[in-house]
């Protein structure tokens, strides 16, 4: 259960940040990221998978706590 | 020398490994890499932010080094005492030239050393009334100082002392902060766990003192230079080209800073990241907070100035962007005579750096505007992200190594004969005997400032000084070398 820091770069893309193992990766895909609903499971640009629960969107950046679900390829 | 192909780099690496024992190998491989551009992230090559192994010279430090010397340190109306035995804060005193401006013992602490000179006793018994006491006495000798920051040993931590309590107590006594960082050096595995710690330390305890008082007053062009420490004066170099171009640098972390600063850097509009090794941690947390946006800039050298100075400036408004434009084109002449008078003396020379922090990276665009090629590079105490910011910057098939020992330095060094080496003092005797022109890169060599335009004309100026220094000729013993046995048979 890594706490995960992200933000929006200036892309709008959302940055996934991992202090403890300073990975910093942008998140390819969000599963809900909708007016009242954001979460599930986020993919990065690495493969990894990681899910948060689903909340009413937050205001980033902020840090939320997610489980990991699939180390991707390494 | 040629540079070194792939294959050959790779080869290296290998014939460098041989001499270990198989567990020591293995482990040794990972920190070692032959750089590929092509790579996004450095974690596919590199592995960073390991125990050093049982063994092998390292010269990494300790969480205290990182805390108080770096972070902590150079904040210059603190008084910031080395709680413990007295050599850790004795044998770190004043070494690192952050320069500051101040009364020193008035108005200002930079240079001394302040204990608590723990003795068997005060381990026994706890040191705690001890720290109590040493608090009472700074209000009394030193009134002007404007906080106290406890900066924690590694006893400290063994014995289990209740700092934060001291802490409390104390600023209830004096009316000042009182700040305590548990930077005991046996956290971690370099010096980098006490800069987190620092961070932390600083995010607890200072960042939000002036939360909810809107009396200090703000432009819309206000900014805090973070992660310059002011060696030789850096941060002033770095500092008049920001106000010259119209933004007014509100504090300085931790360089030439003071307390302050550093509670009024909430109020700011964007936070300038130079060292992000050491500073990252508190600038994400004011982003998330203060939802202040931060950016990483390099003023090393003419080219990443320019780059820099454009990208800070697209952050505001078309008067900051002329701005820019402006003090760019202020300096041209200035930066061009430079490169013109020592481009033609460096050409074409090949340099291998080891240092911390941010300049394994950073220092690398200085040395392509003379015209010199960094042909290897490492970090003491770098994390991934630190690698993934440096496989853009370095040439392809060039050396990385993290956490290099003495040995495979050495080695390194004797294969690919740089014609300069960038490193510590820890390294600088072993390499000027073994006749590699060396520069002590942490502390500039005693010279400096490196940082802005005026940093870059004396950088220029001390690298030549060294790569062409006419000693280096004389390294080998006369009677060694051809030319002079020559001369001796024409005296005979």
């Amino acid at each position: 259960m890594p706490s995960v820091m992200l933000k929006k770069n200036p892309e709008g893309k959302l940055i996934f940040y991992v202090p403890k193992k300073d990975l910093e990766e942008v998140a390819e895909s969000v599963e809900f990221d909708t007016a009242d609903k954001w979460g599930g499971e986020v993919v990065l640009a690495d493969g990894s998978k990681y899910f948060f629960e689903p909340i009413a969107p937050p205001d980033f950046p902020i840090t939320l706590r997610a489980k990991r679900v699939d180390s991707g390829e390494d | 020398m040629a540079a070194l192909t792939r294959e050959e780099t790779e080869a290296l690496i290998q014939e460098v490994l041989e001499i270990y024992p198989e567990q020591a190998k293995k482990d040794r491989a990972k920190h070692l890499a032959v750089n590929d551009q092509s790579l996004e992230k450095s974690n596919k090559c590199i592995t960073s932010n390991r125990k050093s192994l049982p063994g092998v010279m390292t010269i990494r430090g300790c969480a205290y080094a990182g805390s108080k010397g770096v972070v902590w340190g150079p904040i210059k109306d603190m008084i910031h005492i080395s709680h413990g035995p007295v050599g850790c804060g004795q044998y770190s005193r004043a070494g690192r030239r952050n320069y500051y401006v101040g009364t020193t013992g008035v108005n200002t602490f930079g240079t001394m050393n302040f204990t608590s000179d723990f003795t068997e006793k005060d381990i026994v018994f706890g040191g705690d009334k001890k720290l109590a006491k040493i608090i009472t006495e700074i209000e009394g000798l030193f009134p002007l100082h404007k906080g106290i920051s406890i900066q924690s040993e590694c006893p400290i931590g063994l014995i289990g002392d209740d700092i934060e309590a001291v802490a409390k107590k104390g600023n209830k006594e004096i009316g000042k902060p009182v700040v305590p960082v548990r930077c005991e050096g046996f956290r971690g595995v370099s010096q980098s766990l006490g800069h987190h710690i620092a961070n932390d330390a600083i995010r607890d305890w200072v960042l939000g003192n002036r939360d909810g008082d809107d009396s200090f007053p703000t432009t819309p062009y206000d900014v805090a230079v973070i992660g310059d420490y002011n060696i030789g004066g850096d941060a002033w170099a770095s500092r008049t080209l920001l106000e010259e171009m119209g933004l007014r640098v509100v504090a300085q972390w931790s360089g030439d800073g003071t307390l302050a600063e550093i509670e009024n850097t909430p109020k700011v509009k964007l936070n300038l990241i130079h060292c992000y090794r050491s500073m990252n941690y508190i600038a994400r947390h004011m982003e998330e907070k203060y939802k202040i946006p931060w950016i990483e800039y390099n003023f090393f050298g003419p080219t990443k100035i320019a780059e820099s100075l454009r990208r800070i400036a697209s952050h505001f408004d078309e008067t900051i962007q002329a701005g820019a434009e402006r003090v760019i084109a202020k300096y041209q002449a200035e930066y061009e005579a430079v490169i013109a008078k020592y481009k033609p003396r460096l050409e074409g020379k090949r340099v291998m750096l080891y240092i911390g922090g941010l300049r394994p990276r950073h220092v690398i665009g200085a040395y392509e505007d003379l015209g010199m090629e960094v042909v290897g590079t490492g970090y003491e105490f770098g994390h991934n992200d630190d690698y993934d910011r440096t496989i853009k910057e370095m040439g392809n098939a060039t050396l990385l190594y993290d956490d290099v020992t003495g040995y495979e330095f050495e080695e390194f060094v004797k294969r690919v004969q740089p014609d300069l080496i960038g490193s510590g003092i820890k390294e600088k005797y072993i390499f000027q005997k073994m006749g590699v022109p060396f520069r002590q890169m942490h502390s500039w060599d005693y010279s400096g400032p490196y940082h802005g335009y005026d940093g870059f004309a004396i950088f220029a100026r001390d690298m030549d000084m060294t790569i062409n220094n006419p000693c280096w000729k004389q390294v080998k013993a006369p009677w060694k070398t051809d030319a002079s046995s020559d001369a001796v048979k024409v005296a005979a």
